[in-house]
């Protein structure tokens, strides 16, 4: 029996604001437990909340992007439950009148492009942390994270695989990114999703039951995760069971997902208006405002990197995948002439020494300029391709200047040919036995004579000249 | 000299005039509440701090606007540094780090507040019976409920001790025990008065007012009270007049209306009696009774017992003994943490409260209770704003009869809560309403209530007030009637 797989991914973004959803208090990563609390987030007897206002612009930018409704006026709602980090007893969220709507995102797999569709993203305020392993027999709240902004992002049950939901969870990554409304910080939890998987036999219409994965903040655990219930679920549907409407909980050491709640045991939310909060208005002007400063997007900027500047498609497509490339990108060539060289180099090099230490390119030791400065002597015939890699080294190690090395360590290219024409005779003089067979046929000896040149010369000369030279002499 | 049963402008002439130094207030505002111990109007009183602040208005006399004047606070409003109850066991040992907008409203106009006045726990009861401190006794009467749930606040007014109190007002809660005591209280436009720091019962209802012994006090405290205050969102950002301006204009050919739906067959003549003299004595004044209906006002008990408890059972949640307040000892685990904090701390209204509110937004409830209750509260703004239409104020009972013995309405909730019965809808329209005192049954005062249109307590303060001018219902005492 052949089986179909539907999954629907609710993310959680927490929105880089710098004060919390409702209070001033920072919500700055990682300072010590309940510095950053101020009396609202502790939930104080008499406190009230005052919704801040920069949430619902980054939200906003996230509705323009997805191309989404905006809903101008949107409400708040409390989501009840009992829980020793959410201090209030009660979430503020925004249950019945989302600021966003009905938007999609685009992803690519497999080459192949699909449309996830998102029912919502609306606001609502984190919850503190329950830390469970640093007092003996006692559980310690952290409330640090209390009412910092989230932007919980829904889609459209429509993704049909874990690589599917992984390229969906990029994507969105990709974008929130993009649009500065979160830094995207999967280890600071900065982008958490709960994932709703279940099952059908191809063909029929109606939905499986679904089991809802929990608090997974990882691509690798996001696909693991689902793959694991796929086959959970498949394996309990074939063996003639049902699959049971509940809350799983991914074990990653374990690689498994464990029940944590039934439908049964589910919590009642009695969710109602929250009479502490007035309708939240956006004016047209308000709106007017955050269209005019919305970036570039990723897929403009593709456009235009193939269109104006004329890179490769694949260029293009790894240079405008993230935030921080595109910057570089384009900071660097404007300190060059030849940008279709630092998207070579980005891509090239670049790429291969971020993959080398898994960072971002804003995390390494290269600044847009002094990056700029290295193409252009590339471009300029002071230094040699393959030196400028020996440079790209020695900047990823400590940041130095492009010219100091240079400078420092002589590399500047040897460009005077007579110089080169009395080193290439010198070796064809040592190396009569290569000669003697190159000119018997063996063409490939003619890289030999190149090695040769740029050995005795530090690898300094130009090679177009080395070329030009060795092959004048060898005729 | 004595500032017992004295006006705001009576103690502050005195004071000006040196007849009474500010720590010769204060002491005898202590000696007042030694003597009346047995009414158990105070929760927790604050005696070092007045005589602090009475001594250095002594040596820094101000023309602040309540210089020297003690006031009860009702402890439900937070204060920094001295304890905060809510009349509740759970908030026992919580003194708050911050205090109220309304008790910094107050105190930067220079009052001195002497003490957190007892309340029906968490502001839930109409008798003060409810209190975990123990009931208050009304100074009218010994084994009589001065109302609730500001009822600390109401006795200690009544009986002379201060000359104003601060109460808050979510079903009648001002204007009832203002009503059972013989003082008059103002509830105003919910809005007026921030709620930043009240403790709070039903958010959509809850509003903060004075309770005094006169409409002309209750104006000169409404002025300080009032902000707009950026840290509530409800609060409103209206123009603050000053509430004074209006007491003394004529009511010629003002009009009050009065409600046809209102059935007062149901009440003791005596009681029905006295709100028609106090009718006339308006329209000698000039005033003119034009007939109104408010068809939904029927709806208004079971309306507000769906919003309130809906509200309270959400609000309530953060007292579980995990932060802050009581916390049960010993629990085994989380749910024995939240179980037994909640059983010990919350006294049986509240929990009952708890379970209705809670009942009516669960799943499935939710629209037949909770939403339908606010489609019947908007019927009933909508009723109000017609009737204001074609008049100045709305005049009724402010309760069905005068005070009520201790226990008496005990096992019967549901009586309790048609107590509510004609304050309830200022609430859930969010209207300003007054009781004052218009009457005296076997030596028991009674109240008239009138309720004003949006942000138009003035016409109240003016209707009241005028009122007051040409009758001595305000000037009775327990100890008799005063001079």
């Amino acid at each position: 029996m052949s089986w179909e797989t539907v999954i629907g991914l609710e993310i959680h973004v927490q929105l880089s604001t710098k004060s919390k959803l409702f209070s001033g208090g920072s919500t700055e990563f990682g300072a010590e437990s309940n510095t950053h609390v101020d009396l609202i987030d502790m939930g104080l007897p008499g406190v009230l909340p005052v919704a801040n206002r920069e949430a619902f612009y980054k939200a906003i930018r996230f509705g323009l992007a997805i191309g989404a409704e905006i809903n101008q006026t949107s409400t708040f709602d409390r989501k009840n439950y009992f829980y020793p980090d959410l201090p209030k007893g009660y979430q503020i969220t925004q249950m019945t009148k989302p600021i966003v709507e009905k938007g999609s995102i685009k992803i690519v797999i497999d080459n192949e492009e699909k449309v996830i569709n998102i029912t919502r993203a609306h606001l609502e305020e984190d919850a503190g942390k329950s830390i469970h392993d640093l007092f003996e027999g006692e559980t310690g709240v952290d409330l640090n994270r209390a009412g910092t902004p989230l932007l919980e992002i829904v889609s459209e049950p429509e993704i049909s695989s874990a690589k599917e939901a992984v390229a969906y969870f990029k994507a969105i990554r990709q974008l929130v990114t993009f649009l500065d409304i979160c830094d995207g910080n999967m280890a600071e939890g900065s982008m958490r999703c709960d994932v709703n998987v279940s099952i059908k036999k191809t063909n029929e219409s109606e939905l499986g039951t679904r089991a809802e994965l929990k608090n997974i903040n990882s691509f690798k655990f996001i696909e693991k995760a689902i793959n694991y219930e796929i086959d959970r679920q498949i394996r309990v549907l074939e063996n003639g069971e049902s699959v049971v409407q509940e809350t799983r909980l991914y074990d990653s050491e374990k690689n498994e997902t464990r029940s944590m709640r039934s439908k049964e045991e589910a919590n009642d939310y009695r969710y109602f208006p929250c009479p502490d909060l007035l309708p939240v208005v956006i004016s047209d002007d308000e709106l007017k405002e955050i269209i005019s400063n919305l970036p570039e997007l990723p897929e403009e900027k593709e456009k235009k990197y193939i269109s104006e500047i004329g890179l490769e498609e694949s260029e293009a497509k790894i240079i405008s995948s993230s935030k921080t490339m595109a910057n570089m990108f384009e900071q660097a060539s404007s300190k060059t002439n030849d940008a279709k060289l630092v998207a070579r180099w980005l891509v090239g090099d670049v790429s291969a020494l971020l993959n080398k230490e898994n960072i971002e390119i804003d995390e390494s030791n290269l600044s847009a300029e002094n990056f700029g400065k290295l193409i252009e002597r590339i471009s300029d015939n002071t230094i040699s391709g393959k030196i400028a890699k020996s440079v790209l080294e020695e900047i990823w190690e400590n940041g130095s200047d492009v010219d100091e090395i240079i400078e420092s360590k002589g590399l500047v290219q040897i460009q005077d040919e007579s110089l080169l024409e009395e080193i290439a005779n010198k070796i064809i003089k040592s190396n009569p036995e290569q000669v003697l067979a190159y000119k018997g046929g063996k063409d490939k000896l003619f890289g030999f004579f190149v090695g040769q040149v740029m050995k005795e010369t530090q690898g300094k000369a130009n090679p177009k000249s080395v070329n030009k030279i060795l092959k004048k002499l060898l005729s | 000299m004595t500032i017992k049963y004295k006006s705001i402008k009576e103690i502050k002439k005195m004071i000006s005039n040196k007849e009474i130094s500010n720590v010769e207030i204060v002491n005898e505002v202590f000696k007042n509440i030694t003597e009346n111990e047995h009414l158990n109007a105070f929760i927790t009183l604050n005696e070092e701090d007045s005589i602090k602040k009475a001594l250095y208005l002594d040596n820094n006399p101000s023309d602040l606007a309540l210089s020297g004047i003690p006031v009860a606070q009702k402890d439900l409003f937070c204060t920094k540094g001295l304890r905060t109850t809510c009349g509740s066991n759970i908030l026992n040992n919580f003194i708050p780090p911050y205090s109220a907008t309304v008790i910094e409203n107050l105190e930067s106009a220079g009052c001195i507040s002497v003490g957190k006045t007892n309340m029906d726990e968490f502001a839930m009861g109409s008798s003060n019976e409810t209190s975990f401190f123990g009931n208050v006794q009304n100074p009218w009467g010994e084994n009589l409920v001065p109302g609730g749930s500001s009822g600390g606040s109401a006795a200690v007014v009544a009986a002379g001790i201060v000359p104003a109190a601060s109460g808050t007002d979510t079903g009648g809660s001002i204007r009832q025990p203002a009503s059972l005591c013989g003082i008059t209280g103002l509830k105003p436009t919910y809005g007026r008065i921030s709620r930043w720091g009240m403790i709070a019962f039903a958010s959509s209802l809850d509003q903060a007012g004075p309770m005094a012994r006169s409409a002309e006090d209750c104006a000169i405290i409404l002025n300080e009270m009032c902000s707009h205050d950026e840290k509530d969102t409800t609060s409103l950002n209206e123009n603050i007049p000053n509430f004074q301006k209006h007491l003394n204009e004529s009511l010629k050919g003002k009009k009050i209306g009065i409600v046809k739906d209102l059935d007062l067959s149901s009440l003791d003549n005596e009681v029905v009696k006295v709100y028609e003299e106090s009718l006339n004595e308006f329209t000698s004044l000039g005033a003119e009774l034009v007939d109104i209906t408010l068809p939904n006002l029927s709806l208004s008990v079971p309306t507000y017992y769906v919003i309130a408890p809906a509200e309270c059972s959400s609000n309530l949640s953060r007292f579980d003994g995990v932060k802050f307040g009581r916390r049960s000892e010993n629990p085994k685990n989380l749910e024995e943490l939240y179980v037994q904090t909640r059983s010990e701390g919350f006294g049986d209204e509240v929990k009952r409260r708890i379970l209705i509110g809670s009942y009516v937004l669960s799943a499935g409830y939710y629209d037949a209770y909770y939403k339908k209750a606010q489609q019947v509260r908007r019927l009933i703004k909508n009723d109000f704003d017609s009737a204001f239409t074609k008049v100045d104020v709305i005049m009724t009972p402010t309760t069905r009869g005068t005070a009520f013995e201790m226990g008496s309405k005990g096992s019967d909730p549901i009586q309790m809560y048609l107590e509510d019965l004609f304050t309830i809808s200022a609430n859930l329209a969010g209207l300003p309403a007054m009781s004052l005192p218009n009457g005296n049954i076997d030596n028991k005062p009674l109240g008239l209530q009138i309720i004003g249109n949006f942000l138009d307590e003035s016409s109240i303060l003016n209707f009241a007030h005028m009122y007051q001018n040409v009758t001595n219902w305000h000037m009775h005492t327990p100890d008799g009637l005063r001079k």
